[in-house]
């Protein structure tokens, strides 16, 4: 049996095109960065120009310059453009009625994010760096945000309190640092200026371990801005052997769906030359294996 | 006006891409049929009409080729459209009046699979303002999705039910291309190809050609049992861009459906090109038809869309009810240009 | 049973090699305007519109009659597009007569254009397609090898293409319309350069961007105007592009075509009974080629009727009084100028191209290897 046969075969040209006494004008002022539309013979304004509107009727010579902006009436996101598209990454397909135009403009808007993208929002032309007198001059247009951005940048130097300093270089030393009011006896971690039931200072430094018990945790789902980790991980709380007090770290090493309140953990270490004065010197907390504390044992610190 | 009625109808199965066949080669078959179907030839035929588009495969006159495909001799009355083959047939009906002849044929051929479709519809856009954009027929067809979501009038989950029931249909069709029991819930899950248009929503690409005999008055008797008699045909345009339509109305397939005699939307069946899903809820609203019309049993242009002949095919798919007695009264409809500017509304009655 | 259809408005461009002042839109608007002012009508009177045009590739945008929906005002209206290559224009026109006639609408605006200055003609015409050797350089180099056939079966006179020329171009100089204007005597076409042997270059139709248009009606309206072109029939025929004894030089559809015609408007005698004829000539010997095709001259005496001047205004037989396509070729509107100069000279609406008291005019169109024909004749009677 013989091969079909196939051959790619390409259709190209450029054509010259006669633009006319109104398109010629309008993609003219698009090189000079000006933005026009012309008035119908009943006092609309359409953007892009049109010889004859919808009803045939011829425009007016009349143009007015409009401002470069104006708002989606509906639009297309598109995650992988074609070849011949305005742009080779993602982008919306949009009807943009000009600001004091009737009609609207088919054009494409660079959003970004397909979610930044709606039926109503408002848009702003960008203009292309080189023009050619075509509406490619019109590179895209760009979503206006309804807020105003207000960025705040201040630096601080800071410096912690002397208990809070005193967990930190334990910390860098691989110890896990509680404070203790020698009466009341509780031990916190990390170490508080006062026992909050007795009001006396937590003077005596207790080294802790760095096992314990997972009382509480949750399994975080949604991303937020600002967020290092990426969801969905699990936090918990874990009273030390020997602490009072819970401290809050990541939970890993273990799927999911088994992570139990009651669980005995252990810290997992950094690298001993990767220790600083932080808490993040301990990467998560893992289980141990052991059997689970009983309720009874934990229950107060829920 | 006389009486025309449409005695028969031929089609090859909408494909993926019919390989190594050219014009004259998917010609041939379709009009043959069409005309052994009734016992006629060539010689029979008073008037021969054409509807193909030369930007399918990239060739100025490649309608001419297709003519190789007829028995052109003696000379034959022919002509040809740059349109879907359901305005050849309008061209024919209209031949039929003058009252000379009393048969003419009209057939329509595309094959699909030799360029990019969607792109090459983009040179059917306003040549400054919208096709050095690229606005391929997707995309076009999106922001009219969209305009009915932002509209209330349609939700995706309406538009995954349109393909579902389309392809279910088009379990009973052997010439339609995609069929079978999809799920709704699956379609929604797809990826956007231009948002809100997921791959299901959009019709496949396919080639085909279909062929259709008309008769007049007593021709038209004495060729089939029950004619499907065309009662009333018409066509509408509307303004060309999109930023100058609403468009989640279809105002001249009111229009034509009107002027072709539809009333209240009383018919038994309706075959709407409507290539995507939110299309078709478009055109239901605008002509009125209701949930007591059976729309597109043959599973639409969902299901097989040759450009060029997915609209005779309506017209065919139509016929046929009436043909075979299974419907009274039926409504075809076919479309041209971007997001439904043009549409061609007919109404079939058997005797 | 055919409703009698009248032509009562007729609209041209000023036909150019490039008219770089109007866009496509503006073109068409320009011609269509001329045609409903001539018959005294709006756009509003119009039933439905049909338009023709030659490869959408000339132009580059995909059924252009959409886009150019809001310059016809076609919006609520019907309106359709024909194509049958370089005939495009005659069967354009008797498709919207076939509307008036069969009795769907009673107002049609028919339309033809082409602006060929935006792209190139000869490119769009030979497009290198795989598995197929690019032979033709354009539509001179087909037809070439069938004027030698012609010359060498007629034992035609070697000057008849030249008089064809000079000829045209003389009536063309009386066309304010037409795009070549040029004084041309024989000795100055016989010296032009050769292109495609026999051809030289005075001999072949020049590019053009251009428009026509007509307002046809029934004849509840045609009282409109005083001087309405009655159609009194119109035919179309094909043939194949090959076949085994396919005569190409006097095509059976086009004897066929004229045979209808003539048939339906009661025409016996074609010289006698018709007063001029526009025809399809886009290089020089088509035009004693189709006197004989249409049955003006007997087989291979049609060279004859060129070469004693029976086909200039004032001749027996005058042809192409306009210019013909000799002196304009917007390949999509010439067969429309033909068929619509056909009814000017039965309307007496020539000026200066008139033929005196003319009352009957044939019309014609051919395009593709010579096999697609489309024809009507007109008159001042009904």
């Amino acid at each position: 049996m013989s091969e079909i046969l196939s051959a790619p075969y390409v259709l190209e040209y450029t054509y010259t095109r006669s633009t006319g006494p109104v398109v010629g004008r309008f993609l003219e002022s698009l090189r000079y960065e000006v933005l026009e539309g012309v008035k119908t013979a009943d006092g609309r304004v359409l953007c892009p120009p049109l010889e004859y509107d919808e009803d045939g009727e011829p425009t007016t010579d009349e143009f007015v310059q409009l401002r470069p902006s104006g708002t989606v009436k509906s639009w297309s996101w598109v995650p992988e453009p074609r070849k011949g598209h305005p742009f080779d990454r993602p982008f919306a397909w949009a009807l943009v009625q000009i600001d004091g135009a009737d009609n609207a403009m088919v054009h494409a808007v660079d959003a970004g994010k397909a979610k930044r993208m709606h039926t109503g929002m408002r848009v702003r032309l960008r203009w292309a760096d080189e023009k050619q007198g075509t509406i490619r001059d019109i590179a895209c247009f760009e979503p206006i945000a309804s807020y105003m951005p207000s960025p705040v940048h201040l630096e601080y130097d800071v410096n912690p309190g002397k208990h809070y300093s005193a967990y930190l270089r334990g910390l860098q030393e691989g110890k896990l640092i509680g404070g203790r009011d020698p009466e009341a006896g509780k031990v916190y971690v990390p170490p508080r200026g006062a026992d909050p039931m007795t009001g006396n200072p937590t003077n005596e430094y207790v080294e802790v371990a760095d096992v314990g018990v997972l009382t509480t945790f949750a399994i975080i789902r949604i991303p937020f801005e600002g967020q290092k980790l990426k969801p969905p991980y699990c936090f918990g709380a874990i009273v030390l052997d020997g602490a009072d007090s819970p401290i809050y770290h990541l939970i890993s090493g273990v799927p999911h769906d088994e992570i139990r309140m009651g669980m005995r953990v252990k810290a997992k270490w950094k690298p001993r030359e990767q220790w600083e004065t932080s808490l993040e010197n301990i990467l998560y907390f893992e289980p141990t294996g052991e059997p689970d504390a009983p309720f009874d044992s934990y229950k107060e610190h829920l | 006006m006389r009486d025309v009625a449409i005695v028969s109808f031929a089609q090859l199965p909408s494909v993926k891409a019919i390989d190594a066949t050219d014009e004259a080669e998917l010609v041939q078959p379709v009009t043959s049929d069409a005309m052994k179907q009734l016992g006629l030839s060539q010689d029979d035929i008073g008037f021969t009409c054409s509807g193909s588009t030369d930007y399918l495969p990239g060739r100025p006159f490649s309608f001419v080729a297709a003519v190789d495909g007829l028995k052109a001799w003696p000379p034959i009355r022919e002509s040809h459209v740059e349109m879907d083959g359901a305005f050849a047939l309008y061209e024919a009906w209209v031949r039929l009046m003058h009252g000379d002849i009393d048969t003419a044929m009209v057939f329509s051929f595309g094959k699909s699979s030799l360029g990019p479709v969607p792109d090459i519809l983009n040179l059917q856009n306003d040549p400054y303002y919208v096709q050095p954009l690229g606005l391929d027929s997707i995309s076009a067809a999106a922001l009219q999705a969209q305009a009915m979501i932002d509209a209330g009038k349609a939700t995706e989950r309406d538009f995954a039910e349109v393909v579902a029931r389309n392809r279910k249909n088009a379990v009973d069709n052997p010439n339609a291309q995609i069929k079978g029991d999809f799920s709704v819930d699956q379609m929604l899950e797809e990826p956007y190809i231009s948002s809100p248009l997921r791959k299901s929503f959009c019709p496949p690409l396919s080639d085909s050609a279909a062929a259709i005999v008309l008769a007049a008055g007593d021709r038209a008797r004495e060729l089939v049992k029950r004619p499907a008699w065309i009662r009333g045909i018409d066509h509408r345009t509307e303004p060309h861009a999109l930023g100058q339509r609403d468009l989640t109305t279809s105002p001249s397939s009111t229009l034509a459906a009107e002027k072709a005699g539809l009333v209240q939307g009383r018919v038994d069946v309706a075959e709407l090109h409507a290539p995507f899903a939110h299309q078709e809820i478009i055109l239901r609203e605008a002509m009125g038809l209701g949930d007591e019309v059976r729309i597109n049993p043959s599973g639409g242009a969902l299901a097989a869309n040759s450009l060029m002949t997915a609209g005779l095919i309506r017209f065919g798919e139509a016929a046929g009810r009436i043909l075979s007695g299974d419907a009274g009264r039926a409504l075809a409809h076919a479309s041209n240009g971007v997001c439904l500017q043009h549409n061609l509304v007919a109404i079939l009655e058997g005797e | 049973m055919a409703e009698p259809c009248a032509v009562i408005g007729i609209g041209q461009t000023k036909h150019r090699e490039s008219r770089r002042d109007l866009s496509i839109p503006g073109l068409v608007r320009d011609a269509a305007l001329r045609a409903l002012q001539d018959a005294d009508m709006t756009w509003k009177d119009i039933d439905s519109i049909v338009i023709g045009t030659a490869p959408d590739m000339f132009e580059g945008v995909m059924m252009p009659e959409l886009w150019l929906s809001d310059a016809l005002g076609a919006a609520g209206k019907p309106i359709f597009r024909v194509h049958t290559a370089g005939s495009v224009g005659g069967s354009t026109a008797v498709v919207a007569a076939h509307l008036i006639q069969g009795g769907v609408h009673e107002k049609v605006l028919t339309l033809a254009f082409e602006k060929q200055s935006e792209s190139n003609a000869m490119w769009a015409l030979s497009p290198a397609i795989p598995f197929q050797p690019q032979l033709v350089a354009g539509a001179g180099g087909y037809f070439a090898p069938l004027m030698r056939s012609y010359i060498r079966r007629a034992d035609a006179h070697p000057d008849t293409g030249c008089m064809v020329a000079v000829k045209d171009r003389q009536h063309g100089l009386l066309n304010p319309n037409a795009h070549l204007h040029l004084d041309q005597t024989l000795e100055q076409v016989k010296a032009s350069p050769m292109l495609w042997d026999p051809i030289r270059y005075s001999e072949t139709c020049p590019s053009s961007d251009g428009a026509v248009a007509m307002v046809l009606v029934s004849e509840k309206h045609a009282g409109r105007v005083k001087n309405p072109a009655w159609v009194k029939g119109t035919s179309v025929r094909t043939e194949r592009t090959f076949f085994a004894g396919r005569d190409q030089v006097n095509p059976a559809a086009g004897q066929l075509c004229a045979k209808d015609v003539y048939d339906e408007a009661g025409i016996r005698n074609p010289l006698k009974e018709i007063d001029c004829a526009e025809v399809y000539v886009p290089f020089s010997w088509f035009e004693p080629m189709w006197l004989e095709n249409l049955g003006f001259a007997e087989q291979g005496e049609g060279w004859k009727m060129t070469m004693e001047g029976k086909t200039k205004i004032g001749g027996e037989m005058p042809w192409n009084m306009s210019g013909g396509v000799m002196c304009t070729n917007p390949i999509g509107a010439s067969g429309m100028l033909r068929f619509a100069e056909a009814a000017r000279q039965v309307r007496g609406t020539a000026e200066r191209h008139q033929v005196d008291g003319a009352k009957v005019a044939l019309g014609h169109a051919y395009g593709g290897g010579s096999q697609f024909f489309a024809m009507w004749i007109v008159s001042s009677e009904r």
